[in-house]
């Protein structure tokens, strides 16, 4: 249980996968100009997150490894991911078509994003057992949540600004996340204090 | 194809074109690996590679590949040399296999990558996507350079690993932090935009041209547009 809490306030806080280890860059700086859609798309990349731990930690341990074929690993869990992700879309069209507007739009743009196959191949490179994997992924789409809509709330408070001309749009924005992310170093040795 | 274009393909694609500092694309591996030169170097290398010859395998069976699948065939190719590129590192390069880590095999979800096989392998023959795939390739390696100059020089004083005086006293080292990456890449395209009078990004605010997932996006005029995402 321990174990658990620390995987997963790592994941959230110290190792937050936006700020400090640069996974899902585009879709941080591409969606978070407002904060219904920067919810709605951390919720889409936490759902897929889940799901495709789910399903590539059983390929990984009970496919690939017994079988000899690790350098699989790349190609497979793309193509799984892909074919997930449309999956999902369909079986939500027709069965919570609520959801499905909720949060539809998201989902095609998550394919690509870095997060997503990245925190699927950590779980492996870490060999975290299923549980440790479930609760990693979780901590990491929190994180990604929680970056997503800090963000989204600084950005809302910098349309009024007026920069020099050269800083406008995405330079004043990338200073900005260097901003959010020096508020995260200070969570730095969070988990070597309180579970050390 | 003439001479005098063929040149100004690769040249595009190194400057006028810069996938970092003007398409912005690529940004995930740009912002982490350039705390270390070597390391950016690294990740240009392999990615160069990735790029020419998935560039090359998309023009080559450009015609072959049905409209409607292009997407996943050209994920499944890329993968597939993205694959080979890291067995190769693995095997000739250990230390830095161990150093790109995670960064090696997410090349697959490269948006360079996937956004030039999009934007002009699939509409150019083989030798003018090689050209691309090499200019691109070596714009996003020098971008990667210039970035880890300045984050390794300021933020560790060393540069290739080599100490420099006076910077090795006294590093700023917030630089070499991730926060540092986001500062520093602002910062150049900044720089970009002030060389250029704005002209370079003024189009580019992650619309849909430029973006790889556009094929598979349901939503129109840029992620960035007021209320675009309905």
């Amino acid at each position: 249980m321990r174990s658990l809490i620390v995987i997963m306030m790592g994941a959230v806080l110290v190792n937050n996968y936006v700020l400090s280890q640069f996974l899902g860059i585009c879709s941080f700086l591409g969606v978070s100009k407002k904060q219904d859609q920067a919810t709605g798309m951390s919720l889409a990349v936490i759902f897929v997150m889940l799901l495709a731990t789910a399903v590539t930690w059983p390929i990984q341990t009970f496919l690939l490894d017994p079988n000899k074929l690790g350098y699989l690993q790349t190609i497979v869990f793309i193509l799984v991911i892909a074919a997930l992700v449309q999956l999902v879309e369909i079986v939500m069209k027709r069965y919570t078509p609520a959801l499905h507007t909720a949060l539809g739009v998201y989902l095609p743009l998550i394919t690509t994003n870095c997060a997503v196959l990245g925190v699927a191949i950590d779980n492996i490179d870490a060999s975290y057992t299923f549980l440790e994997s479930m609760v990693n992924s979780l901590g990491c789409g929190l994180g990604y949540f929680l970056a997503m809509v800090l963000f989204s709330g600084v950005r809302s408070r910098m349309e009024d600004a007026k920069p020099p001309k050269s800083f406008e749009g995405l330079p004043l924005t990338l200073i900005a996340a260097a901003i959010v992310s020096v508020s995260f170093f200070g969570f730095a040795g969070i988990i070597e204090n309180l579970f050390g | 194809m003439k001479k005098s274009s063929s040149l100004s393909v690769l040249l595009d694609g190194i400057i006028k074109e810069n996938p970092v500092l003007v398409l912005i694309l690529g940004t995930c591996p740009t912002l982490a690996l350039t705390t270390q030169a070597s390391n950016a170097i690294g990740m240009g290398i392999a990615a160069t590679l990735v790029l020419l010859c998935s560039n090359m395998a998309i023009s080559a069976l450009r015609k072959v590949i049905p409209d409607n699948v292009r997407i996943p065939c050209y994920i499944v190719l890329i993968a597939g040399f993205v694959t080979v590129v890291e067995m190769l590192v693995e095997a000739y390069a250990y230390s830095l296999y161990e150093s790109l880590g995670i960064y090696l095999p997410l090349i697959v979800v490269n948006c360079i990558i996937l956004g030039r096989a999009e934007m002009f392998a699939s509409k150019n023959g083989i030798g003018a996507s090689a050209l691309d795939g090499i200019g691109m390739g070596i714009g996003f390696t020098l971008a990667m350079l210039a970035m880890a100059t300045i984050r390794e020089i300021f933020g560790a004083g060393t540069w290739f690993g080599m100490p420099i005086p006076f910077f090795c006293d006294n590093p700023i080292s917030i630089l070499a932090q991730p926060p540092g990456g986001f500062f520093v890449y602002g910062l150049l395209i900044a720089i970009v935009n002030k060389a250029t009078h704005g002209k370079a990004i003024k189009k580019k605010d992650f619309g849909c041209d430029d973006c790889p997932s556009a094929a598979t996006c349901g939503m129109t005029g840029g992620c960035n547009k007021e209320g675009s995402a309905v």
